[in-house]
């Protein structure tokens, strides 16, 4: 076990590195010298502009440049905003609770309507409710969710004027950030409605955010418990007169768990992405909507900062799946 | 026994490989379904300035944000109704799929060729490059596509040419990927052997022998792909990095549109009707390659 771990463990570093000279290498290919975008329309002296050279290390030789990036990522400066002139790091950790809370609400409306379509559709195999359920999920997986978040907005705040269209919370509350969650800081603020108003401002986010990830979930769930239904021991359970609930919700479903486990892990890439669609639409203050605008903005620290910590999620993600797929799944660990 | 015929039993017994393939794609009605909606998509992106009744970037100063002909206020002259500018909405979807068909046909081509050659060499190289390459391609695999391909068309600036390459580089692994394995499990088997033996070329190796028996997932990989080049382009669009106004590109479409969206639902709802319905058909239609291609999931 511990030599399967040092192997996938082998197989980060480089990709670690190779992810750090990919956003090292970001604002050196685009176009244009990033100082004088830096400046603006104001200009700078020639003066100033030496100095700007002097202090991003631009006058040094590139491999230099790149060991005392990789130097300072390690140690956590992933340099400072052009807009905000605050560090990139601490904006991130600034914004990630928002994006994190998102994500975590939409994998549990995934998981928690997923998993259960898949077990339904595979049990009634070839009925109706097979075909609906697949079909929906079809239809859910092939969904432009930017579009689909417009289409929510217009029925449920536009006509029913159920849920805001925006933001996190009315801004009519206000109390300071403790976890950076939040449903969490609204409770503790104990504000009357708070809570209610967090709530409110989730719900079409999560729901479209949780869309692709529901569908590949139901897809998934139903494949993997067709396969193991058609296991010898499935026989056995009901030849034993086991109760079909009982076999189907035990027996079954837990060991057509594992793959999905796997997909949900490695939908955290799939959430991202869609983070930021979905944030900007809602105008949800999260990593996405930060990087779309520091995008238009022409902030590359953050964009390139962002890229990094980004993949670096993703990466450390895949990498806990792997492992985890590995304790349970002892086969994996020889490859 | 009484005569052995010298010539091999007739080839007219054993239906032809597009006819079984047929027979297993039509099996499944979703996918044929699918078929014909594509057939319907392709045809209006090839006719489509003699489908469109007006020029997409005509405006007409009198009907604008004109409702759909069966509501009220809506005039057959403009079946779908008019934009914020007095766009026949009609005129644009239709020109749009040309936009949609083009950028799933390129990103679909520059991203097979690529990922095969690659992924061929992958699994024919030695070792140590056979290492780096995976390498580099989970390195790709490690940020977001879309994000990847957003920040891509920021450093190439934005346009529909650069979201396409952006997206072709960010699904080349995919078929690396695809194409290794596949190229791994085929050359242990006796036919390369036997063709190595009888002194194929490493080049005839790679290209006539391995890769036709490693097509068929690179075939349902490349249909998906299809309709997920589509989406990305248009989310792409509709964050403002892709096609820019006033090209009628579906997403693109969508991000003029987004203001109007409680003051006039048709001009947000048909584009993304049109994404989607074009997206789920290439999907029913990949569902059905698959069960026709991929023989382990063939009912024999």
């Amino acid at each position: 076990m511990f030599g399967y771990f040092l192997t996938r463990l082998g197989m980060f570093i480089p990709t670690f590195l190779g992810v750090t000279l990919i956003s090292f290498m970001f604002i050196r290919v685009l176009p244009g010298d990033p100082i004088i975008v830096m400046a603006g329309e104001r200009g700078m002296s020639e003066e100033r502009y030496q100095e700007m050279v002097e202090k991003l290390g631009f006058d040094k030789p590139v491999l230099e440049q790149y060991w005392d990036y990789l130097v300072g990522v390690l140690h956590g400066d992933l340099g400072e905003s052009f807009v905000t002139k605050k560090p990139v790091w601490d904006e991130f950790f600034a914004l990630f609770p928002a994006t994190l809370e998102l994500s975590i609400c939409a994998m549990i409306f995934a998981v928690a309507l997923g998993l259960p379509a898949g077990v339904i559709a595979a049990v009634n195999r070839g009925k109706f409710f097979d075909r609906a359920l697949m079909s929906s999920a079809l239809i859910g997986y092939s969904m432009p969710i930017f579009w689909w978040a417009l289409l929510l907005i217009i029925v449920f705040s536009g006509n029913l004027g159920w849920t805001p269209v925006s933001g996190r919370i009315d801004l009519l509350y206000y109390f300071p950030s403790v976890t950076g969650f939040m449903l969490i800081d609204s409770l503790l603020s104990g504000q009357e409605g708070a809570f209610g108003s967090a709530v409110r401002h989730l719900i079409l986010p999560t729901i479209v955010l949780g869309t692709i990830p529901l569908a590949v979930i139901a897809r998934q769930t139903r494949s993997a418990m067709l396969e193991v239904l058609g296991e010898d021991y499935i026989r056995t359970a009901r030849a034993k007169g086991l109760a079909p609930a009982r076999i189907n919700g035990l027996h079954a479903l837990r060991n057509a768990l594992i793959p999905v486990i796997t997909v949900i892990g490695l939908s955290v890439g799939t959430l991202l992405a869609g983070a930021i669609l979905t944030e900007t639409i809602f105008s949800w203050p999260g990593i996405g909507k930060w990087m779309v605008d520091s995008i238009f903005r022409r902030d590359y620290p953050v964009v390139q900062g962002g890229l990094l910590m980004i993949a670096v999620i993703v990466m450390l993600v895949n990498l806990l799946v792997d492992v985890l797929y590995g304790v349970i799944n002892p086969k994996i660990r020889r490859r | 026994m009484a005569e052995l015929s010298a010539t091999p039993p007739k080839t007219e017994d054993r239906p032809s490989a597009l006819r079984e393939f047929w027979y297993y794609f039509s099996e499944n009605r979703g996918a044929v379904m699918g078929l014909w909606v594509f057939a319907a998509f392709v045809f209006c992106a090839a006719f489509a300035p003699l489908l469109a009744p007006y020029d997409p970037t005509e405006q007409f100063r009198n009907h604008i944000l004109q409702p759909p002909a069966w509501q009220e206020g809506g005039s057959w002259a403009f079946p779908l109704g008019t934009d914020p500018l007095g766009r026949d909405m009609l005129s644009r979807l239709i020109m749009g799929s040309r936009y949609s068909f083009f950028v799933g046909i390129v990103v679909v081509c520059v991203a097979v060729t690529g990922g095969v050659i690659v992924g061929l060499l992958s699994g024919f190289a030695p070792k140590w490059v056979d290492t780096m390459i995976m390498r580099v391609m989970d390195i790709i695999l490690s940020f977001p596509s879309l994000l990847l391909a957003l920040v891509l068309v920021a450093i190439l600036g934005p346009s529909l040419t650069n979201a396409m390459i952006a997206i072709a580089i960010v699904f080349q692994p995919h078929y690396v990927r695809l194409t290794r394995a596949s190229v791994l499990a085929e050359r242990q088997k006796d036919y390369v052997t036997s063709a190595r033996v009888a002194g194929a070329s490493k080049a005839r190796l790679m290209f006539k022998t391995v890769l036709p028996n490693c097509l068929a997932p690179i075939i349902v990989q490349a249909a998906l792909s299809f309709s997920t080049a589509i989406l990305d382009a248009a989310a792409l669009g509709f964050l403002g990095m892709g096609a820019q106004p006033p090209t009628p590109e579906w997403g693109t479409m969508l991000a003029e549109a987004r203001e109007f969206i409680l003051r006039a639902w048709w001009v947000v709802t048909f584009p993304g009707l049109a994404i989607l319905v074009t997206v789920l058909a290439i999907n029913l239609m990949g569902d059905g390659l698959r069960d026709a291609l991929d023989p382990k999931l063939k009912r024999s």
